[in-house]
């Protein structure tokens, strides 16, 4: 079981909830168990099957885009989503 | 040899590297850039004279022009300044819940203000310069975001003098904001260390200060290429600010927020290695942070939720 933190742009379509839990070996199974458990997010996160460009996904706090993508193993780390942000000041 | 200076702007870069011996001991050497030491007190100094060199030198920027940017800060303050030296008059989209140590700044500097929802962050201020300048072309907007002058300061600049002074780096780690500092330094490291891994140090954004009612509202600098980030890492306000304290208690040096996540990640990093060296930027110093309640605050996050800290 994975936990994952959801930003305030997607607790609609998680009943409001902060943290969610969901299953899978790898980031994208996780994802897709997620999708299936809250079917309103199916289409905020992904994109042709794969990350949608402004969803930013941290496995044990690293961005799972610099480790291998959706075929990353969980590894029983907590997840976090959040949106694409502008930074820099 | 002491030398004399024509204006502030020729005081820009060749910040100084000091070794962080005491905060990381170890086998490892880590070293912080200290941009903090540029004229207006941060990294931005290098983006703003960049970004206004270069369009007057294309001829899109001419004299009677006007200068619109989005900025929770920094880079107004380095524009303010380019632009007071260089005759031209800047206004700044700053988020209403950016610090008051740097709306006042600007003021001082002699920018103008105008303030976009705090709730809608950074993406907000950036969403209403944009719509400004669209609907008045009298603007010129040097947007930081896509702007390749930015990361081209960072190639030519920050990391062409981390280059110099060092035989060996290993590691970069600097903060993910606009991508112009990791992009242009590790290029230019990379040229000189193919080896190099290229970390970012990312904020965990307070839930208040994300503001996006949908993910279509996202936005991705398109200067940054995430693909050329090998490691990026998210830290906490609280852990940023642990590393604050660590960075002022052990070494004396007072950094400004964003520094306290990147000492954090080259901490992290540090550990991952046997030997080597690890170069972190410190966009700034601690100065606009004095009056923040973080210092003291027994609930850190909680302190820091509501304000954009970069």
């Amino acid at each position: 079981m994975t936990a994952i933190r959801i930003p305030p742009t997607l607790r609609n379509e998680v009943g409001g909830e902060r943290q969610v839990e969901a299953h899978g070996g790898s980031v994208r199974e996780v994802l897709e168990d997620l999708a299936r458990r809250y079917p309103a997010l199916e289409s905020q996160l992904f994109e042709d099957g794969e990350l949608a460009t402004f969803v930013n996904v941290y496995l044990g706090g690293e961005d799972i885009r610099t480790l291998d993508g959706l075929d990353t193993t969980v590894d029983g780390l907590p997840m976090i989503l959040l949106p694409a942000m502008a930074g820099g000041c | 040899m002491l030398t004399t200076a024509d204006s502030l702007l020729s005081l820009v870069g060749d910040t100084p590297l000091v070794e962080l011996s005491r905060f990381v001991p170890g086998p490892v050497r880590v070293y912080a850039k200290l941009e903090g030491q540029n004229p207006t007190g941060s990294i931005k100094d290098r983006v703003a004279k960049a970004m206004i060199e270069a369009a007057e030198a294309s001829g899109e920027l001419e004299p009677g022009r006007r200068l619109l940017e989005p900025t929770s800060g920094n880079t107004g303050i380095s524009l303010a300044l380019v632009a007071k030296l260089k005759g031209y008059p800047l206004t700044c989209v700053l988020p209403a819940n950016a610090t008051e140590e740097r709306r006042r700044l600007l003021r001082l500097y002699g920018a103008e203000i105008v303030e976009s929802p705090g709730e809608e962050g950074s993406n907000g201020a950036v969403r209403m310069a944009l719509a400004l300048a669209e609907a008045d072309p009298s603007w010129f907007m040097p947007f930081q975001y896509a702007n390749e002058a930015n990361p081209r300061a960072h190639y030519e600049g920050t990391g062409a003098e981390i280059a110099a002074a060092l035989d060996r780096v290993d590691v970069l780690v600097a903060g993910l904001g606009t991508g112009g500092t990791l992009m242009g330094t590790g290029e230019r490291l990379r040229e000189s260390f193919p080896d190099v891994v290229v970390a970012a140090a990312e904020p965990l954004p307070g839930d208040h200060v994300m503001g996006l009612r949908s993910l279509a509202d996202g936005y991705v600098p398109p200067i940054l290429d995430v693909e050329k980030l090998d490691r990026k890492i998210l830290v906490s306000n609280e852990e940023s600010v642990a590393a604050l304290k660590k960075l002022l208690g052990t070494e004396g040096l007072l950094a400004g927020v964003s520094s306290g996540a990147v000492a954090h990640v080259a901490r992290l990093l540090a550990a991952e290695l046997t030997e080597g060296v690890v170069v972190c930027v410190f966009a700034d110093g601690g100065w606009k942070e004095i009056s923040a309640d973080f210092w003291e605050a027994r609930d850190v996050e909680r302190s820091m939720e509501r304000t954009v800290w970069w």
